[in-house]
């Protein structure tokens, strides 16, 4: 690790995919500015280094981390706690950190469900069933592996966080921006934005960008995307009973799925003020729906198959319930 | 006594101003009893029901959310009460969805003059969340080391 002066960089991954790692290295040229700027200091997915290293360094030390990926076990939760000591910026980076995305939605099932998933479904070779065990005796010694817990959680519900940057993955154009931002500020040429603040996105709706014609139009019927013959290019799909989670999404993204007459399913987030995403989506699904008849609006509903998935796709973790009961009440079983 | 019978559940009933409002003061100045469980808050009109109140009142320890509203036809905002209707049954099948049983979210519609039928649906809905026991749904706090259960549970008593 070299000492040459320049601010230390960080990156990291929990729970997430490493799509937010892919987005961050296809900002194309604008990565010679973030080496050219920056020590990188500790980035488990580009360079070799060590838990030890980072912990050896003096606190506040590095200038900036952008963490990626949700709370899922003990590790997860350590490092989170580590790298807050050593950081002066903890970016929640990526829909993971900042709200769960798709791992989060594991959040609707026990723990003995998602070992069962993992460990003893067809897609899995595992004659002996083994399960992991986080403390085992070999000869050498007791081996430790981190807990598992119940509940994932997002970054800020385990430490303070001082941005966020949505997006599953953020787009790599938001991202070579924050990059500029950040390198702006260091020269002295520009200041950060107020704590707490969501960088790397609009304060709107992905609606506000979408370029599709809204009419006010009611439907009897959602569809899905895949059934439907032809869509039309010019109408807001949601009026053509086509889900899409752009009412209560943050822009950011420049509308791309819309664009490309596909929904919107919401990687962006909540939009800004938006305190639970689902419940926002609620409304505006409620509101094209033409009926006032019970018996109808529950047959419309029943096109919605499976709402939490709708509603919460990326925002489970994030949302003001969490998780869903399976989750918690298996809590302590593992 | 079982758990059930000492059990007291926490209803937090979302009113519309001008009939559900009303028949629950009418209840009152009549001198119509109904169980204390239910906390009303007073909304302009049903429709005003924004989902986010009922999922934070279930996250916040409620047991169950009542909404009521002026009957069909008759809401002072022409159409307000039709849309808290979609919004109701769709929210119905989100809490399902978590495991949360959707039963506990109820909607009655009353007028001004139907005090009685309110206080008579309040405590037909009190006895219903007895029957399905506390939500106790766990109150997370921050860095806690992901031990989410927070909420200390109903002690077993053996018979
Ligand atoms: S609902 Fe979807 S298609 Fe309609 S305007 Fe919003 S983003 Fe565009
Ligand atoms: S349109 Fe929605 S799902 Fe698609 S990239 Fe934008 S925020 Fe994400
Ligand atoms: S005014 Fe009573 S429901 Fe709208």
């Amino acid at each position: 690790m070299s000492t040459n002066g320049k601010p230390k960089f960080a990156m990291y991954w929990a729970a997430s995919c490493g799509g937010c790692e892919i987005a961050v290295l296809n900002i194309g040229e604008k990565i010679l500015d973030v080496d050219a700027n920056f020590d990188v200091a500790f980035w488990p997915v580009a360079m070799d280094a060590k838990y030890k290293d980072v912990e050896a360094m003096p606190d506040k030390s590095i200038l900036l981390t952008l963490f990626n990926g949700g709370i899922r076990n003990k590790e997860n939760e350590e490092i989170a706690h580590l790298l807050r000591h050593k950081s002066q910026i903890l970016v929640a980076f990526g829909s993971c950190a900042s709200e769960g995305c798709i791992p989060g939605l594991a959040n609707l099932s026990s723990t003995q469900d998602i070992y069962k998933t993992v460990y003893h479904t067809v897609s899995t070779e595992n004659p002996a069933n083994f399960e992991p065990q986080y403390e085992y005796e070999m000869p050498e010694g007791i081996l430790y592996t981190p807990e598992f817990y119940p509940v994932l959680k997002t970054l800020d519900q385990v430490v303070p966080v001082d941005y966020y940057m949505p997006g599953c993955p953020p787009e790599s154009h938001q991202i070579a921006a924050v990059v500029e931002l950040v390198i702006k500020v260091l020269h002295g040429e520009a200041t950060l934005p107020p704590a707490g603040a969501t960088i790397g996105a609009g304060v709107s709706t992905v609606c506000d960008d979408c370029p599709r014609q809204r009419n006010v139009k009611t439907i009897k019927e959602f569809v899905r995307i895949q059934e439907v013959n032809s869509i039309d290019p010019e109408l807001c799909l949601l009026e053509q009973g086509i889900p899409c989670n752009g009412p209560a999404t943050r822009n950011g993204c420049g509308a791309l799925c819309p664009t490309a007459s596909a929904q919107c399913i919401g990687c962006y987030g909540p939009a800004e003020g938006v305190l639970d995403y689902g419940s926002r989506l609620v409304t505006a699904f409620a509101s094209v729906i033409d009926s006032n008849d019970p018996d109808e609006i529950n047959r419309i509903l029943d096109g919605i198959p499976d709402p939490v998935g709708q509603f919460y796709r990326f925002n489970l973790a994030g949302s003001l319930m969490r998780a869903g009961k399976p989750a918690w009440q298996g809590n302590g079983s593992h | 006594m079982s758990e059930q019978e000492t059990f007291e559940p926490v209803i937090i009933g979302f009113t519309c101003n001008w009939c559900s409002y009303r028949a629950a003061d009418m209840a009152g100045t009549a001198r119509i009893k109904y169980p204390p469980n239910v906390r009303l808050i007073r909304l302009m009109c049903s429709g005003r029901l924004d989902p986010t109140f009922v999922l934070k009142a279930f996250s916040g320890g409620a047991d169950g959310v009542l909404i009521t509203g002026c009957h069909p036809g008759e809401c002072h905002y022409i159409e307000q009460n039709y849309k808290m209707l979609r919004r109701y049954l769709l929210l119905k099948r989100v809490l399902g969805g978590m495991g949360i049983e959707p039963d506990r979210l109820k909607l009655v519609w009353a007028s001004a003059a139907e005090g009685v039928r309110l206080a008579n649906e309040i405590t037909k809905l009190v006895e219903e969340i007895r029957a399905l026991g506390p939500l106790n749904w766990p109150q997370w706090q921050m860095g806690n080391g992901h031990h989410a259960m927070e909420v200390s549970q109903p002690e077993e008593v053996t018979a």
